[in-house]
């Protein structure tokens, strides 16, 4: 976009850059927060309709619409208050760190082929790393309100969601293994065509994968049954239990920017990312080449469409995740983290290993099976494996000094040289 | 095995004189004890495989008082405080009603609970109840591992099911109406 | 060095500050006003207090002001979540001490609304022991149905939670027309929905994991607390006053079959179809404790509907209650009650006149918390509210 900017108004580079900057943040913000205020909706909602209460289902307007709204001004007319024994700064940092790391994550991901703010050829690490900070808005929350409910919380929270981060990238890390790549849009556009190549139908350790990462990715983002840093009816509201008003709003900004951010995360690297069951636009031919830049309307039209499915797809992951709230009771915390160590992290270790025999031994997945399927896909999943390391010698000696996480790859190429740019990112990211 | 004449044999051959008196009529016979021998009777009726009184349901003490002299005049009993043990076996399904009397206060002296045995030491859930009756009949159970008030605030004066109570004008500058 | 078997042995060994934490008297899963003082190392509880008395009334105070009959309003305000067998146990104490037996027809109608009430108050008990492990789902539900028979009690006495309806010597008023029909469509609503409950949580692997084993109250520490109701009888303790109460009490029960829910040489009641009890329950756990309410639930259903049957057959006339100066002869007397959530006493002392001179309420809660330090002595920080939520507890009656 800067480009665009550069070269339409004459803008220096900088000041394009800038610029488009802006617009992406302005657009991600729009995102978050509308998308936020819409999940507290579709969370009324639901639970509504899954507790047969009637008040949600009739009140605010609608469709309920004002309910929210009405939320959202109580929120913002309440009293900023802080404990006497709270540590003024840090408590009222918390939600600000909470809320940006969320906010920050989204930075990487795409909604569509090139519909993303910053293409990272390391998006999937970029969205880990980040959403990890979000973790200390919740400690420095909780250890600064000066309540020993809060510090519970916390500590509860540091326990759980540390311990989460490791068997959630053992999961991501198996798409990242098929794929060869950690870029979130290279990996979408992997699994273009028919749904039985969206990588969840890979092989049975992806399947099983998903799972895993599921169970982790509800654990990472406190939600029901893994809410214990809240833990309304034992630690009265943990973290939360001595803010209110905006301040509170903004840790529930972050729990929904997480929550929509996991279940994306989930869309792209299990199930396809914007791409649908049937590859329509593909058969039409509408849909952009991978190394397709230049504006054109069908291809614009193909994009929204995408956009449309993996918002779609995200927010079915969040469905998920709230009827999990309001279905399950809550775990307790020697529970939770037995379940960590004992069955997420073993069972994503052993898919890990699964999958990586299945490639190497090249077994065919469900999609192989359909020639008819063939079609739309991508060839991506050549044996990339024995081509690197026939390639390798030859290749890692002539790029070892120009490796960069910045390095700019928003255009994807396939092949050999894609694999020499993964291995470069990694190698400056490590 | 309910209170009757052959319950009451048995407890006087074994506690004598501590067997105050018995009443085998009306609706809930009881027995009224002595303090000093309440103690091991409870733990006799605990133990002994015929009356097996293994719960105790209910301690309540009763305030025998007129603050009305004309009518203290007319009543038929001297002013005292009444403990009213209720227990239950859970094995016969039989229950008993122990009683024992106590002075309204020690020596005497107004404001100065009277004292009786602990039965903490054979049933424990006697502690709470026990402490309900000191919080408000005001007997002082000797020998009881946490005496203190259970539903009035601690710093509570006087005992409020007292028939001479007289409720506090202030409590901590909060009027009462 | 000592081999360490338990991981409190190295919380012991790694000497860290215990902390004390007020758990209420403004806590969402204390029920009402407790106050648990508990002392926490980490997770870990070392320690518990209970403090109530924050929602002390002195309804024993006013019972000495007030006669016989005008403290039955005070007695639904102490369970209030039973307030039909609040009355009962003070109408059925009254009416023994004046040698009062009511007929038939009454004595079906106070079985129909103490069974009711039963249900009603059971199923509060199961969602808010729902929402003490965090799932919110279950009460709602359970609010649901219960609302129904809240109807059907309002239909009645026009009250929805203090009824005042059963008073000593009758009922306040018979049954509305068309009012048996409505509670027969209630039973058969009802009926299916219990299979819901268990899905939702008896049988759900979470709550099962969070109850099962935690809380163990062996049978002969229930009884030396004076523990009583689905409280005594999760821990396998065969007593049920409607069965082997005082027999003004059982006669009230005299032509109704039911059983009492407790595990006998290894099994529950088998007169219907219930969820199996899973491997990891211990006699008297937190688990056991709450499928004896679900189950008295399906019992109270029967009995319900035998009720129902009853009354309609029934052919005796409708009594007057007492007077509200009805004078009470002089004596004493002491009955207690099967409550929902155990046995309810009511000791009255007369000294002749139409206001007792002394009366005592003889609360089932109140014995049940007094165990809750024994229970919670090392156990998990979340495993407070699964404990004290499996008690059942209503601070109304505890602190009267």
């Amino acid at each position: 976009m800067a480009e665009f900017f550069a070269e339409t108004w004459a803008l220096p580079a900088p000041a394009a850059y800038a610029l488009a900057g802006l617009i992406h943040c302005a657009l991600l913000l729009g995102i978050v927060a509308t998308g936020a205020m819409g999940f507290i909706w579709l969370e009324r909602k639901v639970s509504g309709r899954i507790q047969d209460r009637l008040g949600p289902t009739r009140v605010g307007g609608k469709f309920g619409w004002l309910q929210s709204l009405a939320d959202g001004i109580k929120l913002l007319s309440k009293e900023d208050l802080a404990p006497q024994e709270a540590d003024r700064l840090l408590f009222r940092a918390a939600p600000y760190i909470s809320f940006s790391a969320s906010y920050t994550a989204y930075l990487a991901l795409p909604f569509a082929p090139g519909w993303v703010a910053f293409d990272t050829n390391v998006a999937v690490f970029f969205i880990l790393a980040v959403l990890g900070l979000e973790v200390f808005g919740v400690i420095l929350g909780g250890y600064a309100s000066g309540s020993k409910w809060s510090l519970f919380g916390a500590m509860r929270e540091a326990a759980q969601v540390v311990s989460y981060e490791v068997p959630l990238g053992m999961c991501v890390a198996i798409p990242v293994l098929l794929t060869g790549t950690m870029n979130l849009t290279t990996i979408a556009q992997m699994q273009a065509g028919w749904f039985t190549n969206w990588l969840i139908f890979h092989d049975p350790f992806t399947f099983v994968a998903f799972w895993v990462y599921a169970a982790c990715a509800l654990a990472s983002v406190n939600r029901a049954p893994f809410d214990l840093a809240e833990a309304e009816s034992e630690l009265v509201a943990g973290f939360l239990t001595e803010y209110s008003g905006l301040r509170w709003s903004y840790f529930f900004m972050a729990e929904y920017g997480s929550m929509l951010l996991v279940g994306g995360l989930a869309a792209l690297l299990f199930f396809g990312g914007w791409n649908g069951p049937v590859p329509i636009f593909h058969s039409l031919g509408w849909a952009y080449a991978p190394d397709e830049t230049a504006w054109r309307l069908t291809g614009f039209l193909s994009n929204l469409a995408g956009c449309m499915n993996f918002l779609t797809k995200a927010v079915l992951g969040v469905l998920v995740m709230m009827w999990a709230r309001w279905t399950l009771p809550r775990l307790r915390i020697d529970q939770v983290m037995s379940m960590c160590l004992k069955y997420c992290i073993p069972l994503a270790a052993f898919c890990f290993v699964g999958v990586l025999g299945w490639q190497a031994l090249g077994v065919a997945s469900p999609n192989d099976w359909l020639p008819a399927a063939r079609g739309g896909a991508i060839a991506v999943r050549e044996t990339w494996w024995w081509q690197e390391a026939a390639a390798a010698p030859a290749g890692r000696a002539g790029r070892g000094d120009e490796s960069g996480v910045g390095a700019d790859t928003g255009d994807v190429v396939g092949g050999t040289a894609r694999r020499a740019r993964i291995a470069e990112g990694a190698g400056g990211a490590g | 095995m309910a209170v009757d004449q052959t319950l009451v044999d048995k407890l006087r051959t074994r506690f004598g004189d501590g067997v105050r008196q018995a009443q085998l009529e009306g609706l809930d016979p009881w027995v009224e004890l002595a303090p000093d021998v309440l103690v091991d009777v409870c733990r006799f009726l605990r133990d002994d495989p015929d009356v097996a009184c293994d719960m105790l349901n209910c301690v309540s003490g009763v305030d025998f008082f007129h603050a009305d002299p004309k009518k203290a005049a007319k009543a038929s009993w001297q002013p005292h405080v009444a403990l009213v043990y209720h227990l239950s076996s859970t094995r016969t399904k039989e229950r008993l009603v122990l009683k024992v009397t106590l002075e309204r206060w020690k020596s005497g002296v107004p404001g100065e609970p009277p004292e009786v045995p602990s039965v903490c030491g054979i049933w424990r859930g006697a502690n709470w109840h026990e402490r309900e009756v000191f919080d408000l009949m005001g007997v002082r159970f000797v020998g009881h591992p946490d005496l203190r008030r259970i539903l009035c605030p601690e710093d509570w004066e006087g005992y409020p099911l007292r028939k001479d109570y007289e409720p506090p004008q202030y409590y901590h500058g909060i009027r009462d109406h | 060095m000592a081999t360490i078997d338990d991981a409190r042995t190295v919380e012991c060994d790694v000497r860290t500050d215990e902390m004390l934490i007020n758990m209420g008297p403004q806590h969402p899963s204390t029920h009402g006003v407790l106050r648990l003082l508990l002392r926490t190392d980490g997770e870990i509880v070392s320690w518990v207090e209970p403090h109530i008395g924050y929602l002390h009334r002195c309804a024993e105070k006013i019972g000495e002001n007030l006669t016989a009959r005008q403290w039955v309003p005070y007695t639904d305000r102490m369970d209030y979540l039973a307030g039909m067998n609040m009355n009962l146990g003070w109408a059925l104490a009254v009416e023994r001490l004046l040698g009062l037996s009511v007929p038939d027809k009454v004595r079906h109608v106070r079985v129909l609304m103490a069974e009711l009430n039963r249900i009603a108050s059971h199923l509060v008990g199961m969602g808010t022991y729902g929402l003490d492990l965090g799932s919110f789902t279950p009460f709602l539900y359970a609010f649901r149905e219960r609302e129904k028979i809240l109807d059907l009690f309002e239909e009645v006495c026009g009250a929805r939670l203090t009824y005042s309806y059963i008073v000593p010597g009758g009922a306040a008023g018979d049954l509305p027309g068309g009012w048996l029909d409505k509670c027969t469509r209630f039973l058969d609503e009802f009926w299916p929905v219990i299979d819901d409950y268990h899905t939702l949580l008896t049988n759900n692997a979470i709550f099962i994991k969070r109850t099962a084993g935690i809380g163990v109250l062996p049978a002969a520490l229930a009884i030396e607390y004076g523990c009583t109701g689905p409280v005594l009888r999760g821990s396998g303790v065969d007593q049920d006053l409607r069965r082997d109460g005082d027999a003004w009490y059982t006669a009230m029960y005299r032509d109704y079959r039911f059983h009492v829910v407790v595990q006998k040489d290894g099994h529950y009641p088998q007169d219907h179809a219930y969820p199996a009890v899973p491997a990891e329950a211990v006699l008297g756990d937190s688990w056991h404790r709450y499928y004896v309410r679900m189950l008295e639930v399906v019992q109270s259903v029967d009995i319900v509907r035998q009720a129902l049957e009853k009354y309609q057959a029934a052919e005796d006339e409708w009594s007057t209650p007492i007077k509200v100066n009805h004078r009470l002869p002089e004596g004493e007397v002491y009955l207690e009650t099967e409550a929902p959530k155990g046995q309810m006493g009511f000791y009255l002392v007369s000294d002749g006149t139409a206001i007792p001179w002394r009366t005592r309420a003889r609360s089932s809660c109140f014995a049940n918390l007094s165990v809750t330090s024994e229970l919670c002595q090392g156990c998990l920080l979340a495993d407070v509210p699964a404990i004290v939520g499996s008690l059942d507890l209503v601070m109304g009656e505890i602190d009267r």
